[in-house]
């Protein structure tokens, strides 16, 4: 992929946005009547749909149950049409498992699972169009959905991916960065105590830079947070306007 | 079969001890196992132990067609294998967890980081390049299985050598090795995994953490670097919240640590090349101890003994002023009549007595200690000649059957982390205790 100049000299980016700019966040809460909670996220051109059930009893084995805390079930899918060349399985391989085990750990920490023992949380995630930053956008609208749940959690949990060009952080990949063999890190954060919940890395990047990159993302997520909360705050306002309170 | 339930007592114990900073095997809170890298007689065959965890990878090579959209690069696959025969909990040929985790985190650590050079394996462009498959199995689980791993499989890789190839027109001739000597793989650089557990919501931090620690742990983070001080990868894992300055230690931590490994890892690659080229005897079976039935030698690890004279002189003391009044008060232990059975009635107890005794037994090692250390001691004030003489000994190399095994002590460890005065002072402890023993 070289030739491709992911950061112009006057330091817009491909789709030209500036370096610490993040793409449009459109989200909705409530958008399925079954499920307990529900969310949909647009992030740029990458959109997710997050979907809770629970707290509920043991589901399959209940030998997993653990007696002071709730058990989180994540499941991550990509639909067949989400990327250019057509997926065969939507889920159950490698990336995906493991991308499931992401969220849950994700999850895991926000949640304030303590305060269901015995019981589960499911939270299932579909990624309807992928165009890079899938795991922090499926952490946002999961997000959203646990929210949409009422199942009570430490902070909002956001996520973000951050890249490293020319010493330069670029917040929010897009799939055209991403693949373009930019050394990219994924963050979980709760913003409020600056916890990490988590975080991963891919590709080479000098450790002197680590510092900046991670600076870099925390204020990313903390951007998206702002959003998310205002998500938030309208969908409860239209709520109780319906409810009539 | 399900993994067996550690108890409360257990865990309390264990995390006690965390916070006191003591570890079950006497190891300091940044201080590695020891690590010793063996090779197999054929080459791209490498077993890893670190303390009680073994794992052996296998590199392999052949030739296939490439995948479609990268016609002119080689294929790199890895896989990690947990077998039942490490640990029961493990299962075969189920995709557990555990194994996704560490075979991801292994690719990441490997392919992601673009160590190997793939388009030099490539024969004929978009018809045959070279698939090489890294076979990692776990032998011997006793925790931090992912270093052991990234350990063998980038040690397993710069072992490698792969056929010659030679081509004519449309035909294309593999050279066994007898016609032609196999050509290693290019390797840029080497990532190695560093592994640091989290215990009480990150309070405490310990680098490679034993199966019994990884139980108790809160969360896991690892840290893949080379040597150029360049991150590879970094995975957190298990449900803990990190804060940016804990990242930022374990990263200067991990570049300290990833050093020290390559070095050896190198020291070890040279050995064997020498070895090799020697015409001695190599490979595992030969590495093996021949007087012993088992393979698996018990390393001993030093045990820390930087407050116990303190805390061993006061339990004697009061010992001693126990069993003073015990002396006064029993001048001869009851005899019961015979055929009487007695449970705590009446009779005074005899515990102050032999506490007194086992407390003697401390003493004396302590003492020894002591001398160890007095000797230590006399080593520093020798020339630099022989100080240079015992930083050698951190790679050993005895004479006959151990060819290519290298030990690193886990006291060089983090020169840098440590107060220098100290860490030196283990370090001349080490050797001197080696050569009582021989």
């Amino acid at each position: 992929m070289a030739g491709l100049e992911l950061l112009s000299d006057q330091g817009y980016r491909l789709d030209g946005r500036k370096a610490t700019e993040l793409r449009k966040v459109q989200a909705r809460m409530g958008v399925f009547a079954q499920a307990d909670g529900s969310a949909y996220l647009e992030q740029g051109n990458t959109k997710a749909l997050a979907v809770v059930y629970g707290p509920h009893e043991m589901r399959g084995s209940r030998s997993r149950t653990l007696h002071d805390r709730a058990v989180i079930n994540c499941q991550y899918s990509m639909a067949t049409f989400s990327t250019a060349e057509r997926k065969r399985r939507p889920h159950g391989d490698r990336k995906s498992t493991e991308m499931s085990l992401h969220l849950k750990q994700t999850f895991e920490a926000a949640v304030m699972t303590q305060l269901y023992p015995r019981s589960q949380i499911d939270i299932y995630v579909k990624i309807l169009q992928s165009d890079g930053g899938n795991y922090s956008v499926c952490v946002n609208a999961a997000t959203l959905a646990v929210i949409d749940a009422g199942i009570p959690m430490r902070d909002y949990v956001c996520a973000c991916t951050v890249g490293f060009v020319d010493e330069t952080p670029l917040a929010d990949l897009c799939y055209a960065e991403e693949s373009g063999g930019v050394s990219s890190l994924a963050l979980a954060l709760l913003p409020r105590g600056g916890q990490i919940a988590l975080l991963q890395m891919d590709a080479r990047l000098h450790q002197d830079h680590l510092e900046t990159l991670i600076e870099a993302a925390m204020t990313a997520c903390k951007g998206v947070s702002k959003v998310l909360d205002q998500v938030v705050r309208q969908h409860l306002e239209e709520v109780s306007m319906l409810t009539g309170e | 079969m399900k993994e067996t339930p550690l108890s409360n007592c257990e865990r309390d114990f264990l995390l006690k001890a965390i916070e006191e900073k003591k570890r079950l095997d006497g190891r300091q809170t940044y201080d590695y196992r020891k690590i010793k890298i063996k090779f197999g007689t054929d080459y791209g065959c490498c077993f890893v132990d670190l303390g009680l965890t073994r794992v052996m990878a296998q590199v392999s090579g052949e030739l296939v067609a490439p995948k479609e959209s990268r016609p002119n690069e080689g294929i790199m696959f890895f896989n990690i294998e947990l077998s039942p025969m490490a640990a029961p909990t493990f299962e075969q040929g189920r995709q557990s967890e555990l194994s996704v985790k560490l075979n991801r985190q292994l690719e990441r650590c490997l392919r992601n980081s673009k160590c190997i050079d793939t388009e030099s394996l490539c024969v004929v462009s978009g018809e045959k390049v070279w698939q090489i498959r890294v076979d990692v199995h776990m032998l011997n689980h006793d925790g931090n299985l992912m270093d052991a791993a990234s350990i063998a499989a980038i040690t397993a890789l710069c072992h490698f050598r792969r056929p010659d190839v030679s081509i004519q027109g449309d035909e294309v001739t593999v050279y066994s090795p007898e016609e032609r000597d196999p050509i290693p793989l290019s390797i840029y650089h080497m990532p190695i995994s560093v592994s640091f557990s989290f215990f009480q919501q990150g309070t405490y931090l310990l680098v490679d953490p034993c199966e019994r620690e990884e139980r108790v742990m809160d969360g896991l983070l690892m840290i893949a670097m080379n040597k150029h001080r360049e991150i590879c990868s970094i995975q957190s894992s298990g449900g803990i919240m990190l804060l940016k300055e804990q990242v930022m230690r374990c990263s200067k931590i991990a570049s300290v640590k990833v050093s020290e490994i390559t070095e050896l890892v190198v020291k070890a690659l040279e050995n064997d090349k020498k070895a090799r080229k020697a015409g001695e005897k190599c490979g595992f079976a030969e590495s093996l101890p021949q007087e012993r039935i088992t393979a698996l030698k018990v390393g001993k690890t030093p045990v820390e003994v930087m407050d116990v004279t303190e805390q061993a002189n006061d339990i004697v003391q009061k010992a001693e002023s126990c069993s003073l009044t015990v002396h006064t008060r029993v001048p001869s232990p009851l005899v019961p009549v015979p055929g009487v059975g007695q449970v705590g009635q009446g009779q005074q107890t005899t515990w102050g007595l032999e506490e007194e005794e086992e407390e003697e037994e401390e003493e004396e090692e302590v003492d020894e200690e002591e001398e160890s250390d007095n000797s230590s001691e006399q080593d520093k004030k020798v020339t630099k000649m022989e100080e240079e003489d015992s930083r050698g000994d951190v790679v050993e190399i005895s004479d006959s059957e151990e060819e290519e095994v290298v030990i690193l002590h886990p006291e060089t460890a983090d020169k840098a982390l440590k107060n220098t005065g100290s860490s030196f002072h283990q370090k001349g402890a080490a050797p001197s205790k080696q050569k009582r023993k021989k």
